[in-house]
């Protein structure tokens, strides 16, 4: 059972109420395939991720970054059991997609840094704090059902 | 993965434009570190104040900071330009390694807030080799 400080709960609601999920989705991922080139190899089928400008315009990659931000929700509503809020997409992410875990927390990495760079002085060391703990139960409950 | 001549630029001139701003970052970069990443408090027991913005933090990035200027003026060569930083955080401070990567982490979220125009996807990635570069220039002396 994850603990979570009255602090931290209102500032995950308050960071994700606040967010305008179709802006950080996309650039987040898209960060994510220009910062850490290796994870384009789960969007063959994405067609020009060439460069950083064909990453950032590519539709592909702004409808996914939706997807997966959308995803991240499931967590923010159930903040009490996210292991088994996240047990589908767990099976989905290993055994269909077959993505190595470590991509988890590099796209996490992408994401604190679009959220930093929207909130600025407003993302402070705390929030920082409560904000990586989330997304750290998150990629946690997202590994459970590998094997 | 080794820094491109494309990668240089990109890091010269981001260190251009936040280099003024050098103490700050390095202050923001260390206190968020510490907050996010209390195991790191531990190497820093002799201080009195460990709180975000304190003197010895403020003192302390200006430090770490300095390093990273310096790395900056040798980056066509850190192995070799940072062999005395080496030697002490190897044989003195003795820093695991894996904390290298926890601070640079903790410049790049720093970045993200106070530069959020200028710390674009390309300035992301060639800041985010260049410490990866820097730390491995550090550990090179530890064994």
């Amino acid at each position: 059972m994850v603990e979570w400080t009255e602090f931290e709960r209102t500032t995950i609601q308050d960071i994700f109420s606040k967010m305008n999920y179709d802006v950080v989705g996309q650039q987040s991922l898209a960060r994510c395939l220009i910062v850490y080139p290796w994870t384009q190899r789960y969007f063959g089928n994405f067609g020009n991720l060439y460069n950083a400008a064909a990453i950032m315009g590519n539709p592909m990659v702004a409808a996914h970054g939706r997807v997966v931000l959308h995803g991240l929700d499931k967590a923010v509503k159930n903040m009490d059991n996210i292991k088994a809020a996240y047990a589908e997409l767990s099976v989905l992410h290993s055994e269909k997609l077959h993505v190595d875990p470590d991509n988890f927390r590099l796209l996490g990495d992408c994401l604190t840094v679009v959220v930093a760079a929207q909130l600025g002085a407003a993302f402070t060391p705390e929030v920082q704090a409560a904000f990586q703990k989330f997304l750290a139960v998150v990629i946690s409950s997202l590994q459970r059902q590998y094997h | 993965m080794s820094l491109t001549a494309k990668d240089k630029a990109a890091v010269k001139d981001l260190w251009a434009k936040i280099s003024g701003k050098a103490d700050d970052i390095g202050q923001d970069a260390l206190s968020r570190m510490l907050v996010v990443y209390p195991q790191t408090k531990t190497y820093f027991s002799h201080w009195k104040d460990l709180s975000p913005g304190s003197a010895p933090v403020r003192k302390h990035g200006k430090t770490v900071m300095s390093g990273v200027a310096d790395a900056v003026s040798k980056i066509d060569d850190l192995t070799s330009g940072l062999l005395n930083l080496s030697e002490l955080h190897a044989f003195q401070l003795r820093v695991d390694p894996a904390n290298f990567k926890i601070l640079s982490h903790n410049i790049l979220v720093v970045l993200a807030t106070m530069f959020p125009n200028d710390f674009t996807p390309e300035a992301h990635v060639a800041m985010d080799k260049f410490l990866s570069a820097l730390a491995l220039a550090l550990s090179e002396k530890y064994r």
